[in-house]
């Protein structure tokens, strides 16, 4: 049995580019009302949140309905600061009417006045295919959705980041001791949410929570879109039975080119994991985490090629990360700093005494400590690749040349973004 | 101190620029990092006296980044 899945991205082929309402309404039928009931249908489905934290959708949407009142805000979060992640995009660019559907059955369900599509401003294609679906849904009396753009920054999809941008501020991390569904967006009560989640929700409210539970497992039903990247033969975005493990993906979209070496999971705040590992690892996020310390996060899976270095790799992300903060908080703008010189060092096979030491240190140090967990994903994944490939780093820490830094097939981390707005 | 709520020091980590005057006022609570910013205790504040010292703290702090945190027990 394959473990692709055709619950999103089923439906006429990419080439034809993004399906039109019309076809979209053919093929699927008109959506439901959204009302109240829509919270419980979601809680049976058992869906969570595909932005990286999996948290139970029904959840953060009872929050929301308990406070709005009429007044609240609902934001589709498009914005995809992960560089090797594109299925927020792909989505938005081919099935933009099952993520406003999302939006618009959310809006009905939580009573909210105000709903809000945020995007960066990396994707001009993204932008020009959701303005066209937008007219189209105006054109049938759909509630309008303002769309709010970001500059393109790691941490610009970060909730309250999202927050601060949507109420006309930078796109930036804020310190708060509320949640957004209680203060959000200009301190209505907010739903932040994941393009991918609310595409989701579309399907969901169409033919029930029975029908989503159909696939996947007990604790991480339904299918999620994995974008796969690096050591394989058809990189791409897929759509995947959570069933399945992470090898039965790979081989089903065609398998590596090279021996894996090992891989990242979830993306720049995921788990390195090695080769032994990747053979039995499953897809489901609580197993993932339990079993596997790794965190799905938003579905990457970044291959490494045979010959490459997960120390090299994790250093240059954690590189683009300590470049990438916000620069608002001391643990973060120095800890990212101090930990990304002494790696260098580390991965290129020339440490100073004592650099390892420190870096386990500064990794504990910083741990916990920003606005965000900005520091807290960029130390994970660099502790993951540490204690992962344990052997390996011993080679780099006795000053033994490593052939990984010049082994292509992983993809590099792009340049850092500039603004805030 | 027994009134069923949950006392914790919390720093704002974007307001707070690293005086490091909390950390001498009560190092009990605040240790202070490499690069001197302070390192806030998670462990609820259990005696008056320490509660007092959090208080000056939160008080003496130019950049007004810190504050107590209360919340009622098992929330």
């Amino acid at each position: 049995m394959s473990s692709v899945g055709t619950r999103l991205l089923g439906g006429p082929s990419p080439s034809q580019g993004y399906e039109r309402l019309g076809d979209h309404l053919r093929r699927l039928g008109a959506r439901p009302r959204g009302s109240p009931r829509l919270v419980e249908v979601l809680k049976h489905s058992g869906l969570r949140g595909r932005g990286g934290a999996w948290f139970p959708t029904w959840r953060k949407w009872a929050a929301v309905a308990n406070r709005s009142d009429g007044h609240s805000v609902v934001v589709v979060n498009g914005s995809e600061g992960e560089p090797l992640s594109a299925k927020d995009r792909v989505l938005l660019q081919l099935r933009p009417h099952l993520v406003l559907d999302g939006a618009a059955l959310a809006a009905e369900a939580l009573g909210a006045d105000d709903v809000v599509l945020y995007l960066s401003r990396s994707s001009r294609e993204t932008e020009q295919v959701v303005s066209h679906a937008l007219r189209e849904r105006e054109e049938r009396g759909e509630r309008p959705v303002r769309v709010e753009r970001t500059a393109h920054r790691y941490v610009a999809g970060e909730s309250s980041a999202v927050v601060s941008r949507v109420s006309g501020g930078q796109s930036k991390p804020r310190f708060t001791l509320h949640r957004s569904a209680d203060r959000g967006v200009n301190d209505q009560p907010t739903l932040v949410q994941n393009a991918e989640t609310l595409a989701h929700v579309a399907m969901i409210a169409r033919y029930g929570g029975d029908w989503f539970r159909q696939l996947g497992t007990p604790d991480s039903p339904g299918t999620t879109l994995m974008t796969l990247c690096g050591n394989l033969r058809h990189p791409g975005v897929y759509e995947v039975d959570l069933r399945a493990t992470v090898w039965q993906v790979i081989s089903d979209v065609g398998g590596t080119v090279s021996p894996p070496a090992g891989a990242l999971i979830g993306g720049y705040f995921g788990t390195w994991l090695a080769p032994p590992a990747l053979e039995s690892l499953p897809l489901d996020v609580d197993v993932l985490r339990s079993k596997h310390g790794a965190a799905f996060g938003c579905g990457v899976l970044a291959v490494l090629p045979q010959g490459g270095c997960a120390i090299v790799e994790s250093t240059r992300i954690l590189m683009y990360l300590a470049a990438e903060t916000a620069g608002q908080c001391g643990p973060c703008i120095n800890g990212l700093a101090a930990l990304a010189d002494a790696m260098q060092r580390i991965a290129s096979s020339s440490p100073e005494s004592g650099d390892i030491d420190r870096v386990w240190r500064w990794i504990e140090m910083v741990r916990g400590r920003g606005a965000c967990h900005h520091p807290d994903g960029a130390v994970g994944q660099l502790s993951s690749a540490l204690t992962g490939f344990k052997q390996h780093l011993s080679t780099h820490l006795v000053g033994h040349r490593c052939y990984g830094a010049s082994t292509a097939g992983f993809p590099p981390p792009p340049m850092r973004g500039n603004g805030w707005k | 101190m027994s009134d069923g709520v949950r006392r914790r020091l919390r720093v704002n980590p974007i307001l707070c620029t690293g005086y490091g005057y909390c950390a001498e006022i009560v190092p009990e609570l605040i240790a202070v990092d490499d690069w001197g910013y302070p390192i806030v205790s998670r462990v609820p504040i259990e005696s008056d006296d320490l509660l007092k010292l959090a208080r000056k703290a939160v008080a003496t702090c130019p950049r007004l980044a810190l504050v107590i945190e209360e919340s009622t027990e098992g929330a």
